[in-house]
């Protein structure tokens, strides 16, 4: 229970010659919800996208499991647990909802265990049920995010990374989905890594948080000390103190 | 309504067969030829909609991998008496191999950018097979004496015997195409063409999928190529050149990326219409042009666009129960 079951040690990330991330050190238990929040262009989505395997980092290491995760490629993390809700959800809009969902299950095998899952997905977000034959293109932005989180569940993932999942969302909505997301971790033990701008809710749904500003992590701590942390307040928050 | 697309499908089928095996009766052997052209041009419209419209890759250079199989046909009959219909899985390895290591470095390459070093591929082996690489491929007069097929004891010579023998292979891929469609691989190409990034995010290994899309539908087109060769008894570079890539582009792009209805429907068309302008003499390519221009325009989803619902009923009414 004590090593972290996803950690990240001088973690480097570049774009041709520049450099997005100058070192970042994270760690995550399992069970956890881990926020990582910060301005635009602070290395957020980089750090995920590295973690998921999508980026090859130049520098540091990422370890999952207590082994070497670096030279694993983006296909194989999902089959060791590893699924994430991409940025901008990425939904396949010419493919219905249930087509999408099952594509989530592309790396599992067993028909009826991935059916249960679905049935699972369905009984958490009801809306995908009722729309299970639409084609997800015609979804609402909250829905293709249900759809994206959904999606990524259905590869039965120990650790679900999901990038800026309240992008472009009304704050009620926001609100339910991340309800969600705590009755998906309470019931299953999942590992929620989660990248936001919306400091105050992600803040509200984590367990501990990290903050970045461009390219390094500046501050670290409990969700709740970050919240009442007043450059936090200053600089995400508003400046008043947190719900 | 999956079920009634499935008859539907089935119907034409069945009527297309029927034709195809009633044809010698009331068409001459002129026509019966271009009907054999046809079926070879539906083979290798099929194969390049492995690459092109299941895994969405630019590929405008399929003609390389029809010219490999065909060359690597003729070279094992006419230097090894070997006969030319057991060259077929050789001509399909061989150019499935050859497809395999081109690709590998270039297929992560993105649409325009494959399509420009797919057009240096068709090049580079119309080249190659002109000046006679390894003295084996008689430079541009190319190969003849390429032996007759047979069949069971039966020599296969006659336009009306080869019809047989190229539509019963064509029935035996689409068979086999409309099963792979269906299988993980097939889906895995489409999730592929709409979204390489989320398929692989969410598992589907892109790179090694990619490379089985060439590798699978060089196979077929090189196949294919025996068939070609068997068929013409003589082959050289210019039948396997830019333009020929080009129009198999083209077939499956005007029938319907990704369906095998639809490319077959490109295929014919492409082959059928500039015989029946015919009538417009030295315009008949500037008619043909302006009606695909006019389908382009009118119908850019193809003639038979691919369907994506096609999951059954009781498969959704089954995880919908469970729930």
């Amino acid at each position: 229970m004590d090593a972290p079951l996803l950690e990240t040690r001088g973690l480097r990330v570049k774009y041709g010659n520049v450099e997005a991330l100058h070192g970042i050190d994270l760690a995550v238990r399992q069970g956890e919800i881990v926020s990582i929040l910060g301005a635009n262009g602070a290395g957020k989505s980089t750090t995920l996208r590295a973690i998921s395997g999508l980026l090859r980092p130049s520098g540091g290491e990422i370890r999952y499991d207590g082994k070497p995760a670096a030279g694993i490629p983006a296909h194989e993390r999902v089959r060791l647990g590893i699924a994430q809700a991409p940025e901008g959800r990425r939904i396949f809009g010419t493919l219905t909802v249930r087509e999408n969902l099952v594509l989530g299950a592309f790396t599992r095998s067993d028909k009826d265990e991935i059916a249960a899952t679905a049935a699972w997905i369905y009984k958490l977000f009801p809306v995908l049920e009722t729309r299970r034959l639409q084609l997800a293109g015609t979804l609402s932005g909250g829905e293709q995010q249900m759809l994206a989180i959904g999606r990524a569940l259905m590869a039965k993932p120990r650790v679900l990374l999901l990038d800026e999942p309240s992008l472009g969302l009304a704050p009620l909505l926001v609100k339910a989905i991340f309800r969600t997301l705590r009755e998906i971790n309470e019931q299953t033990g999942v590992t929620v890594v989660l990248v936001e701008q919306n400091a105050r809710a992600a803040l509200k749904l984590a367990h501990r948080g990290y903050v970045m500003e461009v390219g390094r992590i500046v501050l670290e701590g409990p969700a709740a000390t970050l919240a009442s942390d007043p450059k936090v307040q200053a600089a995400y928050l508003g400046g008043k103190t947190g719900a | 309504m999956a079920a009634r697309t499935t008859t539907r499908l089935a119907v034409g089928y069945a009527l297309a067969a029927a034709f195809i095996v009633a044809a010698p009766r009331f068409l001459d052997a002129y026509w019966l030829d271009v009907l054999n052209s046809v079926g070879l041009y539906v083979l290798l419209a099929l194969s390049l909609n492995l690459i092109l419209g299941d895994a969405g890759l630019f590929n405008m250079g399929h003609a390389a991998f029809y010219a490999v199989g065909a060359y690597t046909a003729a070279i094992l009959n006419t230097r090894y008496q070997i006969p030319i219909l057991w060259t077929l899985p050789a001509s399909a390895v061989v150019a499935a191999v050859f497809a395999a290591l081109v690709a590998r470095p270039v297929v992560h390459l993105r649409g325009d950018y494959l399509l420009v070093v797919t057009i240096g591929l068709g090049e580079i082996v119309r080249i190659a097979l002109v000046n006679d690489v390894f003295g084996l491929t008689g430079g541009a007069n190319g190969i003849f004496g390429i032996s007759r097929p047979m069949v069971f004891g039966y020599k296969i010579r006659r336009p009306h015997e080869f019809l047989y023998l190229i539509w019963a292979f064509v029935a035996v891929t689409v068979l086999l195409f409309h099963r792979l469609e269906q299988s993980r691989f097939g889906r895995a190409l489409n999730y592929l063409r709409e979204d390489p990034v989320a398929a692989e995010g969410s598992g589907v290994n892109t790179a090694r999928y990619r490379l089985l899309a060439f590798a699978l539908g060089a196979a077929w087109a090189g196949m294919t190529g025996t068939l070609y060769a068997a068929k013409m008894t003589i082959i050289s570079p210019e039948s396997f050149g830019f333009w020929e890539s080009v129009v198999l582009f083209l077939m499956v792009i005007l029938g319907g990326s990704g369906s095998i209805p639809g490319v077959i429907v490109g295929a014919v068309l492409v082959v059928v219409l500039p015989e029946v302008f015919r009538g417009f003499a030295s315009a008949r390519m500037l008619v043909f042009g302006l009606v695909m221009m006019v389908m382009m325009v009118v119908r850019p989803q193809g003639l038979l666009p691919f369907r994506l619902l096609r999951f059954k009923e009781s498969d959704v009414r089954r995880a919908g129960a469970s729930s």
